[in-house]
């Protein structure tokens, strides 16, 4: 394998739900690679697929859900075409997933002292006596204060904020080569926060950990990611370098995202993109956020759009951005208080303040 | 009057422990003193294992101080007899911080958000089931959904039928613990917008526990802030963002992570040798106290 290689490359994965009205793509054909090293955040709406996506990889999604079609190369090897032994393999100790909510993966009758063990046992880095040490030597690692007294301790005695710690102490266990973290410091305050992602990149320089990182923090993205992958109803619709992203957004609901982020006036509305995402199964014909796009004109109904190079290794489905079609400013381009601006807003009322 | 008062609260915690000690005590909750204002929305942060939520829990007597006093409306929460809280609890909500175990696996979500209505013996049948779909529609979900169960929704998704549930019953008093910690920004904007629009029709006051301060500071009007049990600072919001005075209230501050992947990271660290550990809260200026 090459250096430069990918050490995963997610090729049209798609994964739906069979619901009653029918099977429901909750991704689909999701195209994504990670190097060696690498920190790709992902980002997007609540419901957007994020999580099933990461559970895909893992192939760990429980049925109405199952995966339909695509590719996942990790190191070369497509883990959709393994036996359901060798994955077990590949689970934990080359690929370690951090659940976005602990108490699906802690086991409420154990000890965390007992589940970080038995991880690294089972995957044969310690016998059970030298596990119990090591574990100390996570706990500490993921900041668990007064980490030995900790070990006896069930799920449910700890903090919301040290349950995420203790998960994200058992996914570095292994030292996985690749590590999924599915909003792995929501439950923390800033400064233990600012001390994981230190702890993440100094795990990146030491063993060229590779990182796919799920957060709806777009400044925890602006901190860790290299490059950053924006998904709307199960697909990705932009995908570019992180400066690229966050500076210079593309695709109308990255920058509706971007827009929403608190700020301005104490006590005013935030700004919100308006509508909600669509129900899984329910899509709109054409691009999926036609219905609440500021920018929509005619090609947006009529079929998803491609994706089109918007910059160096930045793409976004946007049709404003087809080379054959004129140009067409989008929304943010235009002049405040333009006849054009006020026709595509739609008379919105203005925002009212309150404390 | 405060709608709510909490003086010199006190929840202490026994683990035992087989291995490395002997059995410990965790004060969860040391000697902690606040008041909320009627519509006010104070805002609660501070170190995660700090307290937050077992402060909130035991407010709502969720769980049983050690010792204190806890005041709804003048009068004493820890003494009402359990008829008597039940129905102060019409009044007083959560949203607890983690969804997943809050939510009953084996309900469907119409029967989550309908369970205190049932509860408290509010409506029939019919106006219930529209109630149900109004709240699902307000918090920005999809009521064709309401027959799945919490599995079948995303964690953001479950996170507001959880929120659903606590503003059913029209309460006047809700403790957010993390309410939007699971939403993207636009949705929690969506979120946001709504707590703010109930507390205007209503007059709500919320306890707001979070970790995401941008927001904290764009919606509350007070803060404190929690550090090792204890409540380190407290301040008009603005007071406190323009001036902390608190060591560890400088660290969190500065630990913000902002969204600009060249902005210079100014970080202070925590020197825990400067925390003053016996220093009680003095106010430092008109309404902005802090144990230094
Ligand atoms: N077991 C299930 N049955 C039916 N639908 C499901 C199931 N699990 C997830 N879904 C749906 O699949 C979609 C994608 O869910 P997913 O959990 O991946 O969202 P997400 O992007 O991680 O959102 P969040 O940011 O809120 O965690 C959602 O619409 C969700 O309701
Ligand atoms: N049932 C329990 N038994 C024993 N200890 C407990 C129990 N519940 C909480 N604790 C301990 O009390 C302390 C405070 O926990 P709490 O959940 O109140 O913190 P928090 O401030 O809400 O943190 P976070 O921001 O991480 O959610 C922690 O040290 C925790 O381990
Ligand atoms: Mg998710
Ligand atoms: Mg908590």
């Amino acid at each position: 394998m090459k250096n430069t290689d990918p050490v995963l490359a997610v090729e049209h994965l798609t994964t739906v739900f069979d619901l009653s009205t029918g099977p429901a793509p909750a991704v689909d054909a999701v195209s994504f690679q990670i190097r060696a090293g690498e920190t790709l955040g992902l980002v997007g709406e609540s419901g957007s697929g994020k999580s099933v996506t990461a559970l895909s990889i893992m192939r760990l999604v429980e049925p109405p859900g199952r995966i339909t079609g695509g590719r996942v190369r990790f190191k070369g090897r497509d883990l959709l075409a393994l036996a359901e032994s060798e994955m077990r393999e590949v689970r934990g100790a080359d690929i370690a997933l951090i659940f976005q909510e602990p108490m699906t993966a802690l086991n409420p009758v154990f000890t965390i002292g007992d589940q970080i063990a038995e991880t690294l046992v089972v995957h044969g880095r310690s016998t059970w006596r030298a596990a119990m040490v090591h574990a100390v030597e996570l706990l500490e690692a993921v900041r668990i204060p007064d980490a030995p007294s900790h070990l006896n301790d069930y799920p449910h005695q700890l903090s919301g904020g040290m349950r995420q710690r203790v998960l994200i102490a058992m996914a570095l266990a292994c030292k996985p080569s690749l590590v999924i973290a599915d909003e792995p410091t929501t439950a923390l305050d800033v400064t233990i926060q600012a001390q994981i992602l230190d702890l993440l990149r100094e795990m990146k320089s030491a063993f060229n950990l590779s990182l796919l990182f799920i957060t709806h923090d777009l400044g925890v993205i602006a901190e860790t990611a290299d490059r950053v992958a924006i998904m709307y109803a199960g697909r990705i619709v932009e995908e570019g370098p992180v400066r690229s992203i966050l500076r210079d957004p593309k695709h109308p609901y990255t920058r509706g995202l971007l827009a929403s982020i608190p700020g301005g006036v104490p006590g005013e509305r935030l700004r919100a993109i308006e509508g909600s995402v669509p129900a899984l199964g329910a899509l709109p014909p054409g691009c999926a956020f036609n219905p609440r796009c500021p920018d929509r004109f005619e090609p947006c109904t009529s079929a998803p759009p491609p994706e089109y190079p918007v910059d160096p290794n930045h793409g976004a489905r946007c049709y404003l951005y087809d080379p054959g079609t004129s140009h067409r400013p989008s929304l943010s381009e235009l002049r405040p208080g333009s006849p054009e601006r006020q026709r595509r807003e739609g008379g919105q009322p203005p925002a009212t303040t309150r404390r | 009057m405060p709608l709510v008062e909490v003086s010199h609260l006190v929840k202490h915690f026994h683990r035992g422990t087989r291995l490395f000690s002997a059995g410990t005590l965790v004060k969860a909750v040391d000697d902690v003193s606040f008041s909320i204002e009627e519509g006010e929305t104070f805002g609660l942060v501070g170190e995660s294992g700090s307290g937050k939520t077992t402060m909130g829990r035991c407010i709502l007597r969720l769980v049983e101080p050690t010792s204190g006093d806890v005041r709804f409306r003048g009068e004493n929460v820890l003494a009402f007899s359990k008829p008597r809280l039940r129905a102060t609890r019409r009044q007083m909500q959560i949203v607890f911080q983690d969804p997943y175990s809050s939510l009953n696996p084996r309900m469907r979500a119409r029967q989550i958000v309908e369970e205190p209505l049932i509860i408290h013996g509010l409506g029939n049948r019919t106006t219930r089931r529209e109630r149900v779909a109004e709240l699902f529609r307000l918090v920005g979900l999809d009521p064709a959904h309401l027959d799945r169960y919490p599995h079948q929704f995303s964690g953001g998704q479950r996170q507001r039928i959880g929120l659903a549930r606590a503003i059913a019953l029209n309460p006047s008093f809700v403790i957010l613990d993390e309410p939007v910690s699971s939403l993207d920004v636009s949705v929690q904007a969506q979120v946001v917008n709504l707590l703010m629009d109930l507390q205007q029709q209503l007059k709500l006051t919320y306890l707001f526990i979070a970790h995401d301060l941008r927001l904290v500071e764009h919606i509350c009007n007070r803060v404190a802030v929690m550090y090792l049990g204890k409540i380190v600072e407290l301040a008009p919001t603005q007071a406190l963002f323009a001036a902390p005075q608190h060591p560890y209230t400088r660290a969190l501050l500065s630990a913000i992570p902002v969204v600009d992947p060249d902005a210079p990271r100014q970080r202070i660290t925590l020197d825990p040798a400067l925390v003053n550990r016996d220093a009680v809260l003095r106010e430092i200026s008109p309404q902005h106290f802090a144990a230094v």
